[in-house]
């Protein structure tokens, strides 16, 4: 049922439709940037004699759906991650969790949001594909089920396993992330971070986070059952030294 | 206490520097909510967190960490002689907090919306947790502190009301204190791949606590020794030894915990390699947790007004390090990108902290802080008092003999 897309690094030939038509579909205007910003969600990155794609992976799992602690940022059930403007705090902690450093903040505004790739959620919900993968020439960018775009990959990689890194990017990094990538040379050489652990990172704070009503509950018995006992004490002390006083005044 | 009539303030170099700060402060102020978060600070979308969260919040929040220490002592354990730091302490726990939420309305990007957190909920984020707890317990201080304003104005009755509550509230407050002191630190588990292994540890929660309960205790010989700096008014110096002890202990708890927890992660090598991060962290444990446990287990430095005051020094400087490390120095490297706070976020930093002096030496004038009195301690919150003899620090020797 999830959506995803899958990037072909070795299709890409740096023509950067996709990054007009992203433009086009979320109205955003036209820059000069050479790099993600506020302002462009997408970016053709130029590492070496290849280009890659630099965008959301829109994790199976996210990182900033998990930590958001007012739920601004959501997992669609049809695999786009989005975001919530109305919602935001402001508190920036999607951006410091995020383990692929995507997102950016409006950081020149009074009223900032945080913005990113949404993978054309209303698109997506009619039935479409994302305006990145329908601009795509070359099949660089192709969209489908993410269960299908594995499938193709494996394909691709079986098929000309002396082109393709054996390694599908996304498969289960972090968890799996609904944007994967297959490509010709390794994932490190293209600026990639190949040091994500392949498990869901909310699971590392959900771990921590399930105990508090364990730590609520016997933490405050303890202290009361501590207090009853030394107050307990208190009072045989206080009763016994009136006592004493009363001894000696005879 | 008589009402000083209002004339114009000795001109004073602090006087001088604080004016100057809140000033610089009101101006960065200015410019952070008129032009946005960009051009006042150096935060950037590879280093969203900066100076404001790893020291205005973190450190904040964990200087203060005394307020829920030294009651838990006094309250629950029914160590009375340590009944006379309370005050201080809840002072400086409630005017932390309070400080803590002014930096949080400077760093959030939409402050005005802060009650988000309170009606839409996601309890998966360690963000919402810290948010709800800081909240109530900022009120629990507040029911902590306000005994003491009533004893000020003479309010029997509220004092009365409060007195029937302080055992839950003090017990409320020991549970919300231990929760998000030790979420801090699971703040950063969630990012495995940004901190330094040095740093990353799945035991942060814990490390976050014990380091917390350990700068509670040393503020407050900090405190006590600015005071009698300031004012003259200072606690019992047999206490303040005893406070120095116990945070001998909890130093070697920590020192011990952190060691093992290295070592059982197989970081070991990190510590010898020749990195900015080793140097900092081999600080951080030398001068913050290993010297000044060191000076505290004599007996000649814990009866030395100044050597005490240093050894705690080195422990909230040791402890400042690392909040700084976790969240800034140790997450450079792994957010492949720089950051050093602008200029103008340094000045609301300091202009936080001036307001904190300012407001802490008007509090101790106004207040009965530390002056001992007889119908103080008859008067305070505290359970049993109503019932018991005044139990000062000029009584308390004599009690804790018996």
């Amino acid at each position: 049922m999830s959506k995803g897309l899958l990037i072909d690094i070795t299709k890409c030939i740096g023509c950067r439709s996709c990054e007009t038509a992203c433009k086009t579909q979320n109205g955003l205007p036209e820059t000069t940037d050479t790099d993600l910003t506020a302002s462009t969600y997408t970016r053709v990155m130029e590492v070496g004699n290849h280009f890659v794609r630099k965008m959301c992976h829109h994790c199976v799992n996210p990182t900033c759906v998990s930590v958001c602690p007012v739920g601004a940022m959501k997992k669609t059930a049809s695999g786009p991650v989005v975001y919530d403007q109305d919602m935001c705090i402001g508190c920036r902690y999607c951006m410091a969790a995020c383990p692929f450093q995507i997102p950016r903040y409006e950081w020149n505004s009074a009223f900032p949001r945080v913005r990113k790739c949404i993978m054309c959620k209303d698109r997506v919900a009619g039935g479409l594909p994302t305006a990145c993968a329908e601009a795509c020439p070359t099949g660089a960018t192709s969209f489908g089920e993410r269960d299908d775009l594995i499938r193709e990959a494996r394909e691709r990689i079986r098929k000309e396993p002396d082109k393709y890194v054996n390694q599908i990017y996304g498969f289960n990094e972090v968890g799996g992330t609904g944007v994967m990538f297959i490509s010709d040379v390794p994932f490190e050489k293209l600026g990639f971070r190949v040091d994500l652990l392949k498990e869901p990172l909310p699971e590392l704070t959900w771990n921590v986070l399930e105990k508090i009503p364990k730590v609520v509950g016997v933490g405050s018995t303890l202290l009361f059952g501590i207090w009853w006992i030394t107050n307990r004490r208190e009072e045989v002390k206080r009763a016994e030294a009136e006592e004493n006083e009363k001894k000696n005044d005879h | 206490m008589k009402f000083r009539g209002f004339s114009l303030p000795k001109i004073t170099f602090w006087r001088v520097m604080v004016a100057l700060f809140l000033i610089l402060g009101a101006y960065a102020l200015f410019v952070r909510y008129t032009q946005g978060l960009g051009p006042a600070s150096h935060m950037t979308d590879l280093f969203p967190w900066g100076l404001w969260i790893g020291f205005d919040i973190l450190c904040g929040v964990g200087l203060a960490a005394g307020g829920f220490t030294v009651c838990a002592v006094v309250y629950i354990f029914h160590i009375e002689r340590f009944r006379p730091i309370i005050r201080p302490t809840v002072l400086t726990a409630f005017l932390g907090y309070s400080l803590v939420i002014v930096a949080l309305m400077v760093d959030l990007g939409r402050p005005y919306r802060i009650w988000h957190a309170l009606v839409f909920w996601n309890p998966h984020s360690v963000m919402f947790e810290v948010a709800w707890c800081v909240m109530l317990y900022t009120t629990v201080l507040s029911l902590e502190f306000a005994p003491i304003i009533f004893e000020k104005f003479g309010m029997k009755r509220s004092m009365k009301i409060m007195h029937s509550i302080s055992i839950p509230v003090v017990i409320l407050g020991v549970i919300l204190s231990t929760l998000h002191q030790s979420s801090l630190g699971s703040l950063y588990l969630i990012m495995p791949s940004k901190l330094h292994p040095l740093w990353y540890t799945p035991i942060l929660p814990v490390l976050f606590f014990i380091s917390a309960v350990a700068v509670g205790l040393c503020m407050t010989i900090f405190e006590s020794y600015l005071s009698h700096r300031a004012f003259r008014q200072e606690l019992e110096s047999d206490l303040l030894a005893d406070i120095g002890k116990i945070a001998a202990v909890v130093l070697a708890v920590l020192l011990v915990v952190r060691l093992q927890d290295i070592y059982t992660r197989g970081a070991v090598h990190f510590l010898f390699e020749r990195t900015q991060e080793a140097a900092l962290y081999w600080l951080e444990l030398l001068l913050g947790i290993v010297a000044p446990m060191i000076l505290f287990f004599f007996k000649k430095i814990r009866q030395n007004r100044l050597g005490l005051f240093v050894g705690a020094l080195m422990v909230v400087l040791g402890f400042v390090m690392n909040r700084l490390n976790v969240s800034i120095t140790g997450m450079l490297r792994g957010s492949q990108t720089s950051y050093f706070p602008s200029f103008l976020e340094i000045m609301v930093t300091v202009m936080i902290v001036a307001l904190g002096f300012v407001i802490f030496s008007q509090a101790v004038r106004f207040f009965p802080i530390f002056a001992p009195s007889q119908e103080r301690s008859q008067a305070a919150f505290e359970p049993g008092s109503l019932k018991q003899p005044a139990l000062g620090p000029l009584t308390s020797h004599a009690r804790s003999r018996d």
